[in-house]
């Protein structure tokens, strides 16, 4: 079943075009790999699905679930499903971790209909999610990101997606920053959501993350496109070569650029 | 009393009220508070009401004190109910004095008092045993230097006498609730408390300044507060005056030898809004914490001016204030610390935080420094922010609407001030009443 489908999308940041025409069908159950070059537009892609509303949409539509995307608000994307584990997750002084994940898991909660989680309950709900990533207590009860290693914080993200429990995650460069073992612990994390009601898109530089976390489909963005897709094998092709090789055919493919 | 200054029509109206209140009273009050009285009122008919010209009130005009005569409020006649009072006081336990445009009233106060502890209307303690203050009134509020004080002390009749025994420990709060209520006239009440904490005693004093919503009133207050040596206490002051009051509040500290004192100034009311702190550290040892958070729309405007005065050696202060501001809104902060020759070894740290929720809000904020000793270390800092969108971003990312985006951050914001308030119950009422007079979200206050 289609989850995902993104069509001829244009988006624009800080007045510049940055995604210029990406189509990319994601289905439940599967696992996407986006890869490319610094500045590609991976991460413009990641916001503009969870709505940031600094990323102005100028073409295109996004399908998810058969509803408008583009039409919710980045809080009702997330109550519907959507989640991305933020590239630079942003510290906030004096909100609690553990009160913020609360509030956020029972606004979803309520949108579904369910009953909202009472203290107790979530707690221990918080401890069983924890344990599998390893996070230390401690962490829940300081401020959200404030003073976290850059390792803590992207163990962090990926946390809150095993409480919140999404449809869609798109995780932005979650494995930068992680040593061999958190990374593994990410990949566990991630691994023990996929399932066949769940898609995940995830951003990597490095085919490091792909050997633990095995994607369906992998593809590379360059220059605001989607220049090639393909299995496994194509991020492994990308370890070797770079991404010189796909240059041509991204400029073949991309319009003739504007000043 | 038969001098008068005609200065000015503004101060001409308040002399001829002071005239008559000394001519009323002059035959029971003893003579050193008529004294007091009197230099007062001669400070004020000498000084008129402050202008912007002068550096103290540069960012503040009082102008719409000064351009109206207030007539004195009278007692009783306010029509309030006890429901009413009770949920301006809050359920903080203890014992509550209540006084109602300026008076005490009796029907209203509530509690029972460990022994030895006394608190009472100044009225009364000056009718009954007038000694028991005379050391104190005025000694460290001068009647003769600011022109809010001096017009205080010219009209002194009441307000609250709070006295702990030395070596008295009590856990239960003290509240004073001032309540302005004259619908019919545009009054004003003169407020004056005196808090007395004796060696070694501990106490939580509340004060509470509230009135009707949309009443026009002039409330002038000045507390004093004596903290002896090795005594402890912890003063709140709650403002939530009408949006349409003004509210000028000079509170004087004077404490001696490894004296602990902490303010927590909360102003949520009024439309012009003056609070002064002038603290004095006047013996070793000595520790002060001053906090402060205001919350100001529309075109209202509030100014905090804290003076810390370290007077001797070895003494710290730490001051934190911070402020959301919305609308028109405009806020002034003014932090002065001095440091005498000496003050060895002070640790002093002031900061500042304004959070804007509109363009055009708008703070004057200044840190000043006096320092006159060597060794001592003395920090400050003054940030003025919006909300950070990044992090509002966040927050809706993981599905919290907008509107409890900006209140988890402005919670988040105040909660360094909120936080360090130890009677539970006030701080609980008091983050929900910050949450409920928090613009709206997608109202004016949030359009880029
Ligand atoms: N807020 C912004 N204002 C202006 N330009 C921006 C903004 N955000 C991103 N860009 C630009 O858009 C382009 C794509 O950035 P994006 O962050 O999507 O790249 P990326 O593929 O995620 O790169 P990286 O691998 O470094 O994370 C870059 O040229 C970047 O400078
Ligand atoms: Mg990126």
């Amino acid at each position: 079943m289609t989850m995902l489908e993104i069509h001829n999308l244009h988006v624009r940041v800080g007045g510049k075009p940055i995604l210029q025409g990406i189509d990319l069908c994601v289905n439940a159950g599967e696992v996407h790999a986006i890869m490319g070059p610094n500045g590609s537009g991976k991460s413009t892609l990641a916001r503009a699905l969870s709505g940031h509303p600094d990323y102005q949409v100028t073409e295109g539509e996004v399908s998810y679930e058969g509803r408008d995307l583009l039409a919710m608000d980045p809080e009702e994307r997330a109550r519907d499903g959507v989640f991305m584990a933020f590239q630079y997750p942003v510290e906030i002084p004096g909100v609690n971790n553990a009160y913020f994940l609360k509030a956020a898991l029972n606004a979803i909660r309520t949108h579904r209909g369910q009953e909202e989680l009472d203290a107790i309950e979530f707690m221990a709900l918080m401890r069983e999610k924890s344990t599998l990533l390893e996070i230390d207590p401690s962490m829940l009860t300081r401020s959200v990101n404030e003073g976290f290693s850059g390792g803590e914080k992207k163990r962090n993200e990926i946390f809150q997606m095993a409480v919140l429990e999404p449809k869609l995650a798109i995780l932005d460069e979650t494995d930068s920053g992680l040593d061999i073992d958190a990374l593994k612990l990410v990949a566990n994390g991630v691994n023990a959501m996929r399932s066949p009601e769940r898609a995940i898109i995830v951003v990597t530089h490095y085919q490091r993350l792909l050997d633990y976390i095995v994607p369906d489909v992998v593809h590379v963005l360059s220059g605001g496109r989607i220049v090639k897709s393909g299995d496994r094998a194509l991020a492994l092709e990308l370890e070797d070569k770079g991404y010189g090789w796909l240059e041509p055919e991204a400029a073949a493919a991309a319009p003739a650029a504007k000043a | 009393m038969t001098r008068l200054v005609q200065s000015s029509p503004q101060t001409d109206a308040y002399l001829a009220d002071c005239d008559r209140l000394v001519t009323a009273r002059s035959a029971t009050e003893p003579s050193w508070l008529r004294n007091l009285r009197r230099k007062g009122i001669e400070h004020f008919a000498d000084a008129g009401f402050p202008t912007t010209r002068d550096e103290e009130w540069k960012f503040t005009s009082i102008a719409p004190i000064a351009d109206r005569h207030f007539a004195p409020a009278h007692d009783g006649q306010s029509g309030l109910t006890t429901d009413r009072v009770e949920s301006w006081a809050g359920a903080l336990g203890g014992y509550r004095l209540v006084l109602v445009n300026g008076a005490y009233a009796p029907q209203f106060s509530v509690g029972g008092l460990p022994a030895g502890v006394h608190v009472s209307s100044l009225r009364s303690i000056l009718a009954t045993n007038p000694a028991a203050v005379e050391p104190y009134l005025g000694r460290f509020a001068p009647p003769d230097r600011q022109a809010f004080t001096a017009l205080n002390t010219g009209f002194l009749q009441d307000g609250a006498f709070v006295w702990i025994p030395p070596g008295t420990i009590i856990d239960q709060p003290i509240s004073l609730l001032f309540v302005s209520a004259s619908p019919e006239t545009a009054s004003v009440s003169h407020p004056r408390v005196l808090i007395v904490a004796g060696d070694r005693s501990q106490v939580r004093i509340v004060e509470g300044y509230v009135g009707p919503p949309g009443q026009e009133y002039f409330t002038n207050a000045v507390t004093e507060v004596v903290v002896g040596s090795g005594a402890v206490v912890d003063h709140y002051k709650l403002q939530r005056e009408s949006q349409r009051a003004c509210h000028i509040g000079s509170m004087y500290v004077h404490g001696t030898r490894d004296s602990t004192f902490s303010s927590h100034s909360i102003a949520f009311g009024g439309a012009l809004v003056r609070n002064d702190i002038i603290a004095v550290l006047d013996g070793e040892g000595g520790d002060y914490t001053l906090n402060g958070l205001y919350l100001v729309d529309g075109r209202r405007l509030i100014d905090n001016h804290t003076t810390i005065d370290h007077a001797k050696p070895h003494c710290g202060s730490h001051e934190m204030y911070k402020g959301i501001l919305s609308g028109h809104a405009r806020a002034v902060f003014n932090g002065k610390i001095i440091v005498r020759p000496d003050a060895q070894k002070t640790d002093a740290k002031q900061t500042n935080k304004a959070l804007l929720l509109s363009d055009d809000a708008q703070i004057n904020t200044k840190p000043q420094l006096e320092i006159f000793a060597n060794d001592v270390k003395c920090t400050h800092g003054a940030a003025v922010g919006q909300l950070d969108e990044d992090a509002i971003f966040y927050l809706r990312a993981r599905g919290l609407d907008l509107q409890q985006a900006r209140d988890m951050l402005i919670h988040a914001f105040a909660g360094d001030v909120l936080n360090r308030i130890r009677i539970e119950p006030l701080r609980k009422s008091l983050e929900e009443h910050l949450l409920s007079e928090l613009p709206a979200a997608g109202g004016p206050a949030n359009q880029q």
